[in-house]
């Protein structure tokens, strides 16, 4: 479905943050991207998601190279408190990125409170994002992923600024939701244990700049649980091999 | 303010006006026979009975509110048209560094040349000296557009124009607030001093001219003054009240106008 094809980006001023990245990515799966900080991982999906025009290479989504963004994909940002619109009810958040989706304002919201039904949020639909916790904003911004029924997901760290507890409680909402869509989802962490508990596949990043070093197919049941997959003798051996790789030089 | 402070602030107020009685009482009356502030409260309340002076009043105001109007209607869209087209807002910020320090009260010959009509005139100086401050402002909070914001909507698939007017123009609306609260009172004082040198045919500075002209009227015209600086205290109560509001359900991080 999605094909990195020698993927390179240089920012202006000469630093490269992707070199010569290569990766695919089947319909249905959920990849797990997993580097060091600064390695590149942003840019790469901000290149997946046509925010940005790569240096050298190509994307290609469904065999068409992306040039602008693609419709049929939607990405949950690192900075979950500024990709929300503040001055917006939770509500119209979401119902705000269907105006594509339905013609009328009612059926947009009607489809917005579904979503936020889906994730845990009924209740908090008035509610204005900075009235809401970190977990519950970066909730909200899934919901709104999702509502826009993409193809392809994108997450940046989707996870990285929540405290643990509700960081797992967002891990298994997320695969809860996979396993009720049909969506590819290809998302970025630099944690270790997160890209094995979560991913069909691991691809490990060099440093910088950007390239894959190793993909490990994760031979876990599809059905995850927190306490007993982390306990997995799979699992115990990914995530040592996965340390080893990041660690890596 | 606090209730504590606003006490203050009345007390103050009075000791002042007291001592203006006094002193005036006492001197009995200056040259040009100054009044005692009772005698301009007393003709202040005069005035509100009035036709002449509230006709005058209603005037100003008519002038300020279209002035204002244009004024925002002119700004906000210049400063999205100056910031998202680059090369269009480098060229033009020599201008605007030009204009913007002339004094509207310098424009008062060329604008009655422009408009003969009086009331034409005196919009045209307001939304002139309104325009700066509520452009800069939107210059400004253009430049504040959360970039995350942007980009999310570019994700989900929203052109450059639904960007402007879904994120870009929500999120400067508080500081296009702080820039018409700005403004506001800068009108109010154009539109009066306009009507002060320029003698048309009504609105409180007119008013202002003829009682002093007219000679023996003091109360009265200290009374005006005092009716322009309680408009005055209004609309910029009002506005920072709404400003205040707006901020409070518009969060907008690090929200910090040019005043
Ligand atoms: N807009 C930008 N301009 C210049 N350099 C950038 C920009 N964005 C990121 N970089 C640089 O590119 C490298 C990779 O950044 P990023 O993709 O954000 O990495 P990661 O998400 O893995 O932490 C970093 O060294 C970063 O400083
Ligand atoms: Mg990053």
């Amino acid at each position: 479905m999605l094909t990195i094809d020698a993927l390179t980006h240089s920012y202006p001023g000469g630093h490269t943050a992707v070199d010569d990245l290569s990766l695919a990515v089947e319909a249905g799966e959920l990849v797990t991207v997993v580097g060091p900080s600064g390695c590149g991982k942003s840019t790469l999906l901000r290149c997946i998601a046509g925010l940005q025009r790569p240096t050298g290479g190509r994307v290609l989504l469904n065999g068409d190279e992306i040039r602008d963004v693609p419709d049929s994909l939607a990405m949950v940002f690192q900075s979950y408190g500024r990709s929300l619109l503040p001055w917006l009810s939770v509500r119209d958040n979401v119902a705000l990125v269907l105006r594509h989706r339905y013609g009328s304002r009612r059926e947009r919201r009607a489809a917005a409170l579904e979503a936020l039904a889906e994730v845990g949020l009924a209740d908090a639909a008035a509610k204005h994002p900075g009235q809401l916790s970190g977990g519950m904003q970066q909730r909200v911004a899934i919901a709104r992923a999702l509502a826009y029924g993409p193809k392809l997901l994108l997450m940046d760290e989707p996870f990285g600024s929540v405290d643990a507890q509700t960081r797992e409680d967002l891990e298994d909402l997320l695969l809860a939701l996979r396993a009720r869509t049909p969506v590819t989802v290809v998302l970025v962490t630099h944690d270790i244990d997160e890209s094995v508990y979560l991913g069909d596949r691991v691809v490990v990043l060099t440093g910088a700049p950007g390239r894959v070093l190793a993909e490990l197919p994760v031979g876990l049941p599809a059905d995850r649980d927190q306490i007993k997959t982390r306990q997995d003798p799979e699992f115990v051996r990914l995530r040592a091999e996965v340390g080893r790789l990041v660690r890596e030089k | 303010m606090t209730g504590r402070a606003a006490l203050r602030g009345l007390f103050g107020t009075l000791a002042a006006v007291a001592a203006a009685e006094v002193t005036v009482r006492a001197a009995g009356g200056f040259s040009g026979d100054l009044p005692a502030p009772t005698q301009v409260l007393a003709a202040a309340g005069e005035q509100l009975a009035d036709g002449e002076f509230t006709d005058a009043v209603g005037a100003t105001l008519r002038v300020w509110a279209y002035g204002m109007l244009i004024a925002v209607g002119v700004a906000v869209p210049a400063g999205f048209l100056l910031s998202s087209i680059r090369a269009l807002g480098t060229a033009c910020q020599a201008i605007v560094e030009f204009l913007r320090p002339i004094p509207s009260v310098a424009l008062i010959p060329l604008a009655l040349l422009v408009f003969p009509a009086p009331d034409r005139m005196k919009t045209s100086l307001v939304v002139y000296a309104s325009v700066w401050p509520i452009l800069l402002n939107t210059l400004y909070a253009l430049r504040q557009v959360d970039r995350v914001q942007l980009d999310t909507l570019k994700v989900f698939g929203f052109g450059a124009a639904a960007r402007a007017w879904f994120v870009s123009l929500p999120s400067s609306v508080p500081f296009i607030l702080t820039g018409v609260r700005v403004s506001a009172s800068v009108a109010l004082i154009v539109a009066i001093s306009t009507e002060l040198l320029a003698v048309g045919d009504t609105g409180i500075g007119t008013y202002l001219a003829q009682t002093q002209s007219a000679g023996g009227q003091t109360d009265q015209m200290l009374a005006g003054a005092l009716w322009a600086g309680v408009i005055g205290l209004l609309i910029n109560g009002a506005l920072t009240t709404a400003e205040r509001r707006a901020a409070r359900w518009w969060p907008v991080s690090g929200k910090e106008g040019v005043a």
